[in-house]
């Protein structure tokens, strides 16, 4: 049907000589091959998203992505050294955490020794080792055709499977922390797989972090697998480097009763993407998903939601908290589907957005698809100022006009944090979100 | 003392001050009447910097020094404090968090050391019970579901946490029936001070039962027509303002 050559931009051009040149080095057995192969050729027929295509209409990713930089290696030891190194805004919270150094597992800068129940392999063996695991889970998560995953696919070579076996309950949370150590671009692709058993209970932490000035390239696909009756929360914090480009898909498929909430706090870097991607497969889930940006100078950030109600009687609930300052560019999609086997379904979704600037931007656009009869769902998205007889009131008790704001958004942004389940979480993004009002005050006065 | 010399102004090209003069003491309490539409609410917001209107001409001294220089955050911190009309819920703001901020934002604006909690904590308890406003209010998002009392009320305790040297009541009487306007009233009086001065701004003569001012001024057209003592508002609730909307004009 589509006889048009499409002109491949460098990025394209890039990337599709790469696949060939690199992929007997990449690791997998004789099926990964074939997925890659299968991956690869996708997108050789779609080439990077774009904005014809709705779903990408505004994150042109073709001309928003300058660079295909070299895929990373794993690192040598002065570099895990040097990454073992650094902080994190997650370090005020116990965890057993996952160290991936530019994509890969590390175990030595890992916690020593893992809680009973809970198993984790290295994602690039197992690749390699034909893992029961791999060929049971891989790709499973979802069934939705998304170029990120493909991409993702074709290259994957880092990342970590987690699985916790049934009815184990975590004390302390799972943090799967990513640094990126490097001076120079590189692109990342780690795959990981999260399979939490039956009446499991987990708290999974993602975090991302990286340096300042490096255009460096991730796109990670993180899939969960819930069985029925378990309880996971997910929750993530994007804050690399202002140059980097971080695409992320989070690909969740729950079944009977499980109860699932994931809320992704982004902050820093210049170019992102969060897809989620949420299977809804028995009956009685609640699914909640939430999401805080807080964005300044040009970043551009997309929140992609895609929520399936597949089966009778779940809950979902989405709320999407967006702060634009300076000439940043926000987007929320969220689309909920439910299928026509999903009666008494009830799905409320919710984008709000703040712009401090008249050159912020913000796009929003929910969406409904239901074939049900007997559901109730519900989608609003609001985008505006701050009311300035608010402001009024809190600068005429004695409050300079930063602060007052700092307040406000503080309690715009709470609302979000305030569905997290883990106590110190809470307190980590709340301090988070604090301390970018504060810098934002310090920039402005410099101004 | 605030003095209001010759003030001159608009919102949006609409002239609705002009030339009003005005005096308040220390430890005076000065009552502000007049009919709907004479610049009652405009006079307050311009003394406390809403930003919205445009001062053409005059100035106003609080103590000697023109607030009109001064954002609104500064004018409070320079003692200034307003008591709104109808005061603004913020959802998500705690009400103890609100009223921390503001009193330690105005000690740092006036560089003085922040209060300790303790003592803030203690402050806040004590204007509290005396106002009759329960614990569990303070725990509360600002205003958020508060009655029209209970909304006066959290105004006249973060004016006496506040402890400024001139307030503004701006038709605190609206919206309170006898009870709240009973408290809020004893809430008021109990801050009377000779160095306190405050300008009550009122409809009726009711409020003046509870808060009995020294002086009354009638505002019309934007300017004060008329000055007297207690009882001119009492001459006023008998004639009405039919005089003075065609005095000015």
């Amino acid at each position: 049907m589509n006889d048009v050559t499409p002109i491949r931009t460098k990025v394209e051009n890039a990337l599709l000589s790469r696949f060939p040149q690199i992929k007997a080095s990449l690791p997998g057995d004789a099926s990964i091959r074939d997925l890659r192969d299968d991956a690869f050729t996708t997108f050789q027929q779609s080439g990077l998203p774009h904005r014809r295509i709705e779903a990408w209409h505004y994150t042109d990713l073709r001309s928003l992505l300058r660079d295909a930089p070299e895929l990373a290696v794993v690192p040598p030891s002065h570099v895990i050294q040097r990454a073992a190194e650094h902080g994190s805004a997650l370090d005020q919270v116990q965890a057993t955490r996952l160290v991936m150094v530019n994509g890969f597992y590390n175990a030595n800068i890992s916690s020593f020794g893992l809680p009973a129940g809970v198993t984790v392999k290295d994602m690039h063996s197992a690749l390699g080792q034909s893992e029961p695991l791999v060929s049971s889970h891989l790709g499973a998560a979802t069934t939705t055709p998304d170029p990120l995953i493909a991409l993702n696919t074709a290259f994957m070579n880092g990342g970590v499977i987690v699985s916790v076996a049934p009815h184990t309950k975590l004390e302390l949370p799972l943090e799967l922390r990513f640094i990126t150590e490097t001076l120079d671009a590189i692109a990342m692709t780690p795959r990981v797989l999260v399979i939490v058993g039956e009446g499991a209970e987990v708290t999974l932490l993602e975090s991302h972090q990286g340096p300042d000035g490096v255009s460096y390239q991730t796109n990670a696909v993180v899939e969960i697998f819930g069985a029925s009756h378990s309880h996971i929360e997910h929750l993530r914090l994007s804050a690399g480097g202002n140059y980097a480009v971080d695409l992320s898909t989070l690909a969740v498929n729950l079944q009977q009763e499980a109860v699932f909430h994931s809320l992704h706090c982004i902050t820093t870097p210049g170019l992102a993407r969060h897809q989620v991607f949420a299977s809804l497969q028995g009956e009685g889930i609640a699914f909640d998903v939430d999401g805080v940006a807080l964005l300044s100078g040009t970043q551009h950030v997309d929140t992609t939601l895609a929520i399936d109600h597949a089966a009778p009687g779940c809950t979902s609930r989405e709320l999407f908290k967006t702060v634009l300052d300076a000439q940043s560019t926000g987007v929320f999609q969220g689309r909920i589907m439910v299928k026509q086997i999903a009666q008494q379904t009830d799905g409320k979704m919710m984008s709000q957005a703040v712009l401090l600037s008249d050159d912020a931007r913000m796009n929003n656009k929910p969406e409904l698809e239901i074939f049900a009869d007997d559901v109730v769902c519900g989608h609003g998205a609001t985008c505006g100022a701050l009311d300035d007889d608010l402001l009024f009131y809190l600068m005429a008790r004695g409050l300079p006009r930063l602060e007052a704001e700092a307040l406000m958004l503080a309690a715009f942004v709470g609302e979000a944090f305030e569905k997290i389940r883990h106590d110190g979480m809470r307190d980590v993004f709340t301090e988070i979100a604090a301390t970018w009002l504060k810098s934002r005050s310090t920039m402005t006065k410099q101004a | 003392m605030l003095e209001i010399r010759n003030l001159h102004v608009s919102i949006e090209d609409k002239k609705i001050l002009n030339g009003l003069t005005l005096t308040v003491h220390d430890g005076e309490v000065a009552a502000i009447m007049g009919p709907n539409g004479s610049g009652k609410s405009t006079l307050s917001y311009v003394i406390a910097g809403k930003p919205d209107y445009e001062v053409l001409d005059g100035e106003i001294l609080l103590d000697g020094q023109n607030v009109l220089e001064l954002e609104a955050h500064e004018r409070a911190a320079a003692g200034l404090f307003l008591a709104f009309q109808y005061p603004l819920e913020i959802p998500g703001v705690a009400t103890m968090s609100f009223l921390k901020a503001a009193m330690n934002s105005q000690r740092k604006i006036r560089g003085e050391d922040e209060m300790a909690t303790a003592d803030f904590m203690k402050a806040v308890r004590g204007a509290a019970d005396s106002l009759g406003i329960p614990q569990d209010m303070l725990r509360r998002g600002l205003n958020v579901g508060f009655s029209g009392g209970e909304k006066k009320r959290m105004e006249i305790l973060q004016m006496a946490l506040l402890a400024p040297n001139f307030c503004i009541l701006d038709e605190t009487d609206s919206g309170l029936d006898i009870d709240a306007l009973k408290v809020v009233s004893e809430g008021v009086n109990a801050l009377r001070d000779p160095k306190r001065a405050f300008l009550v701004i009122t409809h009726y003569q009711r409020l003046l039962n509870y808060i009995v001012p020294d002086t009354v001024h009638v505002m019309a057209h934007g300017q004060v027509v008329k000055s007297g003592g207690k009882e001119l508002a009492l001459e006023l609730e008998a004639t009405g303002y039919a005089d003075y909307k065609t005095l000015a004009a």
